[in-house]
């Protein structure tokens, strides 16, 4: 499915706003993008396995805050940086 | 003298390489680097000095560190960031802010380097900074909570100022804001208050064993058992083995105090240090005392300090300086360094006699390290 990446995480998929990606549940979807761009994944999940406090996860059009939930039927999924994260 | 001097300059919003020749009088300033993300400690490896490191967070991202093997040109994230274990069923679930602290190891462990966090962590790297273990020696300790348990500064709970013996790498201290110093001498497997002496002025009763608030301690690399602090409650200095800290700041005039963030040592005299003191009277405004910017030096281990301030503002500079952001070169004389809140950099090239505004309009300063 396609994985819509915002502007800070764009290094990571060398400047593409979008790419494919797949699994059965959002933890295993993160697992492919991290083995497609490594490192990505910490920035947005953090070592107890927490959605980061300003990055906020879509499927579909649906926030999701529990990565074991199922990808069955999705065809897109947006990782978004909260406005809250802006630096001062 | 110095061939050339570089200052590794760490802001809210990125970093900037500044260099000059051996006189220090004109710096060149670099291209931004991690532009845009908050970088808490850039620092060269004094074993290899093309080697640097970079602790960074941007706003909306989980934190990093970043490195550069050739005098900071390309960077190339870490690997394996500093980043606590899994938390065991029922146990705390650690997960690391930020890296606030980096500090290379031993000069006989060429790629080892140490990080501390936000929540108060240790980590260690064996590669130079591509990978990062927890130290469980404090991380998993029975201990950490007890240690740890007072409510953090403003922007979280702080793991600083760790400091490796010159003469023996298994040999360790750091700071926790709040916590107070810990010391180690087996690598980091145990870890023990010290604090004696030290006020916390804030903790009803007598005196505790932790919860103080060193903001930075300083390690004499000449005379390695002498260190010296800069608390949230004094200036204090310790010549091991003396297990007790004597508040040399006491001597400070008293209209000034011995409050601040910052203290630097000289590179060959044990006896001489300088501060920044700051206002921390009524609400703590954390800014020069009296909107007039200056340093203190002592030359004799703190019995007697002697103000700096020729070329600093007279007047209605209202500036702060943070814990990192003071440094001091290897320079005859040294050169001392410091950067501010509101984004200036001044600098001495004669341990303190006079000061030069080196930059001014970069974002908050929150670190400055020669080398």
């Amino acid at each position: 499915m396609t994985v819509y990446i915002p502007g800070p995480l764009r290094s990571y998929t060398r400047d593409r706003a979008s790419v494919e990606a797949g699994g059965a549940s959002l933890a295993d979807l993160l697992a492919d993008m991290e083995r497609q761009f490594p490192g990505i994944r910490f920035r947005m999940i953090d070592e107890q396995g927490g959605i980061r406090e300003h990055i906020k996860l879509f499927v579909g059009f649906e926030q999701v805050k529990d990565l074991s939930v199922a990808l069955s039927g999705a065809t897109e999924v947006h990782v978004v940086c909260a406005l809250s994260g802006g630096t001062q | 003298m110095a061939e050339s001097t570089r200052l590794l300059v760490g802001t809210k919003k990125g970093a900037w390489i500044f260099t000059s020749g051996p006189a220090r009088r004109k710096w060149n300033i670099s291209a931004p680097i991690c532009f845009g993300q908050s970088v808490n400690h850039i620092i060269a490896d004094p074993r290899a000095p093309k080697r640097l490191i970079a602790a960074a967070k941007a706003g909306h991202l989980g934190p990093t560190v970043f490195l550069s093997q050739d005098n900071g040109r390309k960077w190339k994230e870490a690997s394996k960031p500093p980043a606590f274990p899994p938390a065991a069923e029922g146990g705390a679930k650690l997960s690391v802010d930020h890296v606030f602290y980096l500090t290379p190891g031993h000069a006989s462990e060429p790629g080892v380097w140490y990080a501390g966090t936000s929540p108060a962590g240790l980590f260690r790297s064996q590669d130079h900074g591509d990978t990062w273990e927890s130290v469980a020696g404090f991380n998993a300790n029975p201990m950490r909570a007890e240690w740890t348990k007072l409510e953090s500064p403003p922007e979280g709970q702080r793991l600083h100022s760790i400091l490796v013996d010159p003469r023996d790498p298994a040999h360790l201290y750091f700071g926790i804001s709040l916590g107070g110093v810990f010391e180690s001498t087996d690598r980091g497997a145990s870890w023990s208050p010290l604090n004696k002496g030290c006020v916390a002025d804030y903790i009803p009763g007598p005196p505790p064993d932790y919860g103080h608030d060193p903001h930075c301690i300083r390690l004499h690399p000449r005379n390695p058992d002498r260190l010296y602090q800069q608390n949230h409650c004094g200036i204090y200095r310790i010549d091991r083995p003396s297990s007790e800290w004597s508040r040399i700041g006491l001597k400070m005039p008293k209209k000034i105090g011995d409050i601040g963030f910052a203290i630097v040592l000289h590179p060959r005299d044990p006896d001489t240090a300088w501060v920044c003191p700051m206002d921390g009277t009524a609400v703590w405004p954390r800014t020069s005392v009296g909107g007039k910017p200056a340093l203190y030096v002592t030359r004799n281990g703190g019995r007697s300090w002697t103000r700096q301030d020729k070329g600093l503002p007279s007047a209605n500079a209202w500036l702060t300086v943070f814990r990192q952001a003071m440094t001091i070169d290897s320079g005859k004389p040294a050169g001392i360094y410091f950067g501010t809140s509101s984004g200036e950099v001044w600098a001495s090239r004669n341990e303190g006699e006079s000061w030069a505004q080196i930059a001014a309009h970069l974002p908050r300063i929150q670190s400055v390290e020669a080398g």
